[in-house]
C-alpha cells in the first residue's frame, strides 16, 4: 500500500497505526469487539474493588458498636462502593455487552463511529482512574478551593481510606458542599462522575446512530432483538438525563472550587434543588442500570425455553414506556424532604404507574417459559434468578411508592434491601446470565457448566442471606448510612447473617473467576451455535472473526436464524429443517473464508490521546489555585486540542487502491488486506 | 476487483438514508437542548428569589449593548447560510469569505461577552460569588460563550483546510453542514437566553 502513504495529508501528528495485534493493537483499536472486551475486564476489576468496599462495610456492621472502621472510613467506603458499582461496574459492563453485541445483532461490521467508540472507552477508563487517584492525592484536612472554610474532621479520621469521597453516591447538598465536606475528596467525586458521564454521552450518540443507520438488509425496527431495543432505550435515557446531572455536577464543582452559591443555604442557595436535579437524572439512571440486563434475559429465556419471546412487541413497548415514565417519578426519592403534599401525591401515583409496564415484562418472561421445554443451563438459571429477585425488588419498590409507608421506610435498610434486589438480584444476575451465554462468542469455548451451577447457587444463596434480612432490619428501624447501631437495638443477629451472606457472595464471585480463567483455555469448544440460538449474532463463527460476518446478513423475520433452522408442524411445534446442518456448515465456511475483501475500521492513536487530556484538566481544576494546577489545565487543554486537530485531519478512511471511491460510513474504515 | 466485490464493500448502508455524522449531530444537539434547558431553568429559579445580596443580574444589565452583540451573533447565522450556499454553488472563494465572516461575527459576540463580564464584575460589583442568581447567570452565559468559542474554532479549522487545499472536498462539505447545524443551534439558544434571561428578567419585589 505505497499509494496510501503518498496520499496521506502532511498534517498528521502521527503516522496512522498499522498493527491490529499486540499491545498497540489494543491501545489503538477501533474494533467494537476489542473495545467491548476491554470495557468488560475493566468493569470487572472495578466490581472487585466495589466488592471489597462492600465487605469492609459488612464487617463493620457485623456487630453492634463495632470499631473495625472509623465513621469517616465507613462514610467513604459506602460512598465509593455505590459510586463504583453504579458508574464503574454496571454501566461499563453494560457498555461492554452493547459494544460487543449490538453490531453483531443487527448484522453490522462495527458501530457508526468506531474511533468515537474508542474515545468513550478511554475516557471511561481514565475517569475511573482519576476518581480513584483520590487515594493517592487526597488530603482530608485541607480546605477546599474556597477560602475561609474550616475543616470539621477529627485528625484521627485522617486515614487513606477515610480520605476518599464520603458524601454518598447521591452527593446530597449541603453535606457534600465546601463547608461540610472540606478537602478535595468530593471534588474528585464530582469531576470523576462528570467525566464518566461524558464517556456515556458519546457512547449513547454512537449507539443511537448505529441502531438507526446500520441495520442489516431486512432488519426492520420490529425485527431487532430485544437486547438491541433495550440498548436503544438506554441510549436515549442517557442522552436526556446526562445533561441534567452534568449541570448539577458543574454546580457542585463551581460551589466548591470557585465560590458560587448554588447550594449554600446561608446565601439563599437551594440544597433541595440538588436533590431534584440528581434524581431527575438518578431515576432514569436506575433504568439505565436495569434495561440492559432485561434485554439479556429477554434473549436468554426464549433460547432455553425453545419458544419465541412471549409478546415481543409488548416487551419492547413496555421498555420504552418505562423509560418515558421514568422521567416523571424522580421526587419519590424526596418524600421526606418537605415537598408539598400535592407533589407527594402526584409522584406517588406516577411511581405506581411505572410498576405497570414493569409487571407486563414479568408476565411476558413467565409466558415465555410457560409450556416451554426448559433447559436449566447456567445462563438460564441466572435469567430465572433475575426474574424472581426482580419481582421481590419491584414489590418493595411499590411499597415505597405509597407515601405514608415510605415515611417509615425512607433512609432505613428497607430501601437498601429494595435496591439491592433490583440491582444485584436484577441487573447483576442478568449480566451474569449474559456472560455465560455469550462467552463462546468471545472465546469459541463454553464456560464450565458444573462450576457455573455452583457459581449460581452460591451467589443466589449468599445474595438472599445478605439482603433479605435487610427488609426486616429496616422495618425495625435500622437506619442506613451510619457506621454504628447500639447493642440494645437487637439488630446484631440479622446483621451477622447479612455479613456471612456477603462472604458467600464473594466466594461465588471467586468461583466465577476461576471458571472464566480455566474455560478460556480449557473450556469445551462451542462450535458455531452452541445453544441452538435464535438471533443473527450466532450466524458467525466463534470466536467472532475480526470482520464479524463473512457475508453481510439479510434478515427476513424476527428470530431470523431460528427460522432458517426450524419450520413448524401443523400444530405449531418447531421441526428442524433437513437442511439446517448444511446451513450451519455454510455459515461456518463463509464466516471463516469471506468470499470478498472486507473493509474494517482503521486503528488510531487519537482517541486515547484525547482522552488522556481530560483527567489532566480535572486535576488542574482541583488544584487551580496553585501553579501546578494552572499548568495541568493548560497541558490538558493542549492535549485535547491537538488530539482533536490530528483526529480531524486523519482521513476518514484509509484510501483504497482498488477503487478510489469513499465509504459511505462516516468513520475510518480501511481494507483488511492492508494489514496482511 | 469485480462488481460483486465492490457491492459487498458497500454493505454498510445507512438504513435511514441520513449520513451517520448528520444523524449523530442531531442526536447530540437534542441532548444539548436539555443541557441549556437545565441551565436556563436554574437561572429562572434563582433570579426571582428575594433577599439575596445585591446586585441581582437584572439590576445591572446593559440591554442596548447586549442587543448589539446579540445582533452580531444573529447575523452570523445568516453568513453561515451564505457559506453553505456558496459551497453548494462550488464557489470556493465565497465559501471561505463567508466562513471567515461567520467566525468574525462570532468573535464580536464573544468579545462583547468578555467586555460585559468585566463591566459587571468591576463596575456592577456582581461576581460569581455575590449571590446564587449571579452564580447562575455566569454559569449559563459562560457555558454558552464556551459553545460559541468551540464553534469559532471549528469554523476556523474549516477555513484553514479550505485555504490549504484550495477547496473544500465533498467530505469537508458535509463537515461544513455539521458545523452549520451546530452554529445555528448555539444561535437559537442565545435567542432564548437573550429573551428570557435579559429582556423578560425582573427584579424581585422590594429590590431596587
Ligand atoms: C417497580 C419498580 C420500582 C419502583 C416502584 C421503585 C420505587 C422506588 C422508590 C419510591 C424509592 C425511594 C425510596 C426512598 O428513598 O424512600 C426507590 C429507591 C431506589 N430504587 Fe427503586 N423502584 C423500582 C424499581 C427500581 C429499579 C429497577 C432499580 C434499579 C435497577 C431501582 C433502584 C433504586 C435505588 C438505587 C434506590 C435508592 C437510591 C438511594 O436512595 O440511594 N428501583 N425505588
Ligand atoms: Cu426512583
Amino acid at each position: 500500500m505505497t499509494a496510501t502513504a503518498e496520499r496521506r495529508p502532511a498534517t498528521t501528528i502521527f503516522r496512522r497505526p498499522r498493527s491490529t495485534t499486540g499491545f498497540w493493537g489494543w491501545v489503538t483499536t477501533a474494533d467494537h469487539k476489542k473495545i467491548g472486551i476491554m470495557y468488560g475486564y475493566a468493569a470487572f476489576i472495578f466490581f472487585l474493588v466495589g466488592g471489597l468496599e462492600a465487605l469492609l462495610l459488612r464487617i463493620q456492621l457485623s456487630s453492634a458498636d463495632n470499631t473495625f472502621l472509623t465513621a469517616a472510613e465507613y462514610n467513604a467506603a459506602f460512598t465509593m462502593h455505590g459510586t463504583t458499582m453504579v458508574f464503574l461496574f454496571i454501566m461499563p459492563i453494560s457498555a461492554a455487552f452493547i459494544n460487543y453485541l449490538l453490531p453483531l445483532m443487527i448484522g453490522a461490521r462495527d458501530v457508526a463511529f468506531p474511533r468515537m467508540n474508542a474515545l468513550s472507552w478511554w475516557i471511561f477508563l481514565f475517569a475511573g482512574i482519576f476518581l480513584y487517584s483520590v487515594l493517592v492525592f487526597s488530603d482530608p484536612a485541607a480546605p477546599a478551593g474556597v477560602e475561609g472554610v474550616s475543616g470539621n474532621l477529627d485528625p484521627a479520621d485522617n486515614t487513606v481510606l477515610g480520605g476518599m469521597p464520603d458524601g454518598g453516591w447521591f452527593g446530597y447538598q449541603p453535606n457534600a458542599g465546601p463547608f461540610y465536606s472540606p478537602g478535595t475528596a468530593m471534588d474528585y467525586w464530582a469531576l470523576g462522575v462528570q467525566f464518566l458521564g461524558l464517556a456515556s454521552l458519546i457512547s449513547s450518540v454512537n449507539f443511537i446512530v448505529t441502531i438507526f443507520n446500520m441495520r442489516a438488509l431486512g432488519m426492520r425496527l420490529l425485527r431487532m432483538p430485544v437486547f438491541v431495543w433495550m440498548s436503544l432505550v438506554v441510549a436515549l435515557l442517557l442522552l436526556f438525563s446526562l445533561p441534567i446531572i452534568a449541570i448539577a455536577l458543574f454546580m457542585v464543582t463551581f460551589d466548591r472550587q470557585f465560590g458560587s452559591l448554588f447550594f449554600v443555604a446561608e446565601a439563599g442557595g437551594d440544597p433541595i434543588l440538588w436533590q431534584h436535579l440528581f434524581w431527575l437524572f438518578g431515576h432514569p439512571e436506575v433504568y439505565i442500570l436495569i434495561l440492559p440486563a432485561m434485554g439479556i434475559v429477554s434473549e436468554v429465556l426464549p433460547v432455553f425455553s425453545k419458544k419465541p419471546l412471549f409478546g415481543y412487541a409488548a416487551v419492547v413497548f413496555a421498555g420504552a414506556a418505562i423509560a418515558f415514565l421514568g422521567f416523571g417519578v424522580w421526587a419519590h426519592h424526596m418524600f421526606a424532604s418537605g415537598i408539598s403534599p400535592v407533589a407527594q401525591a402526584a409522584f406517588g401515583l406516577s411511581t405506581m404507574t411505572i410498576a405497570v409496564p414493569t409487571g407486563v415484562k414479568i408476565f411476558n418472561w413467565m409466558g415465555t417459559m410457560w409450556g416451554g421445554r426448559l433447559k436449566f443451563t447456567t445462563p438460564m438459571l441466572f435469567a430465572i434468578g433475575f426474574v424472581a429477585m426482580f419481582v421481590i425488588g419491584g414489590l418493595s419498590g411499590v411499597t415505597h411508592a405509597v407515601v405514608p409507608s415510605d415515611w417509615q421506610q425512607t433512609d432505613t435498610y428497607y430501601i437498601v434491601a429494595h435496591f439491592h434486589y433490583v440491582l444485584f438480584g436484577g441487573s447483576v444476575f442478568g449480566l451474569f446470565a449474559g456472560l455465560y451465554y455469550w462467552f463462546p462468542k468471545m472465546t469459541g469455548r463454553l464456560l464450565n457448566e458444573k462450576l457455573g451451577k455452583l457459581n449460581f447457587w452460591t451467589m443466589f444463596t449468599g445474595f438472599n442471606l445478605t439482603f433479605a434480612p435487610m427488609h426486616w432490619l429496616g422495618l425495625q428501624g435500622m437506619v442506613r448510612r451510619t457506621a454504628y447501631y447500639p447493642p440494645e437495638a437487637g439488630f446484631d443477629f440479622w446483621n451477622l447473617v447479612a455479613t456471612v451472606g456477603a462472604f458467600i457472595i464473594a466466594a461465588g464471585v471467586l468461583i466465577f473467576m476461576f471458571n472464566w480463567w480455566r474455560s478460556k483455555k480449557h473450556g469445551e469448544p462451542s462450535g458455531i451455535d452452541p445453544w441452538d440460538a435464535r438471533t443473527v449474532e450466532w450466524t458467525t463463527p466463534n470466536p467472532t472473526p475480526e470482520y464479524n460476518f463473512g457475508v453481510a446478513p439479510t434478515v427476513t423475520s424476527l428470530d431470523d436464524f431460528w427460522h432458517k433452522k426450524y419450520a413448524e408442524d401443523s400444530e405449531g411445534r418447531p421441526v428442524r429443517r433437513p437442511e439446517a446442518e448444511e446451513t450451519l456448515t455454510n455459515l461456518m465456511e463463509t464466516g471463516i473464508n469471506p468470499p470478498h475483501p472486507i473493509h474494517l475500521p482503521a486503528p488510531s492513536y487519537y482517541p486515547i490521546l484525547l482522552a488522556a487530556g481530560i483527567p489532566l484538566v480535572g486535576w488542574g481544576i482541583i488544584y487551580h489555585t496553585s501553579f501546578v494546577g494552572k499548568l495541568l489545565i493548560l497541558v490538558g487543554v493542549l492535549v485535547v486540542a491537538s488530539a482533536s486537530f490530528g483526529w480531524s485531519m486523519e482521513p476518514l478512511e484509509e484510501p483504497h487502491d482498488e477503487h478510489g471511491d469513499s465509504e459511505p460510513s462516516g468513520d475510518g474504515y480501511s481494507s483488511l488486506e492492508d494489514d496482511a | 476487483m469485480d462488481a460483486a466485490a465492490a457491492m459487498d464493500h458497500h454493505d454498510q448502508h445507512e438504513s435511514t438514508g441520513i449520513d451517520h455524522r448528520k444523524l449523530g449531530m442531531w442526536v447530540f444537539l437534542s441532548s444539548e437542548f436539555l443541557f441549556f434547558g437545565a441551565l436556563i431553568t436554574n437561572y429562572l429559579l434563582y433570579q426571582g428569589q428575594p433577599g439575596f445580596a445585591r446586585p441581582y443580574p437584572a439590576e445591572i444589565y446593559d440591554i442596548p449593548f447586549t442587543s448589539f452583540s446579540s445582533f452580531a451573533l444573529l447575523m452570523s447565522s445568516l453568513t453561515m447560510v451564505l457559506a453553505h450556499n456558496a459551497l453548494a454553488r462550488h464557489d470556493q472563494h465565497a465559501t471561505r469569505t463567508w466562513l471567515l465572516a461567520t467566525a468574525m461575527l462570532g468573535s464580536v459576540f464573544l468579545g462583547g461577552q468578555v467586555f460585559e463580564f468585566t463591566e459587571f464584575i468591576t463596575v456592577g460589583a456582581m461576581k460569581l460569588t455575590t449571590n446564587p442568581a449571579a452564580s447562575a447567570f455566569y454559569m449559563l452565559t459562560g457555558f454558552h460563550g464556551f459553545h460559541v468559542l468551540l464553534g469559532i474554532l471549528m469554523l476556523l479549522t474549516l477555513y484553514g483546510i479550505s485555504r490549504r487545499q484550495g477547496e473544500l472536498s465533498e467530505a469537508s462539505g458535509l463537515n461544513l453542514e455539521l458545523v452549520g447545524l451546530y452554529w445555528h443551534f448555539v444561535d437559537i439558544i442565545w435567542i432564548v437566553i437573550f429573551t428570557v434571561v435579559y429582556l423578560l428578567a425582573s427584579v424581585p419585589a422590594g429590590v431596587g
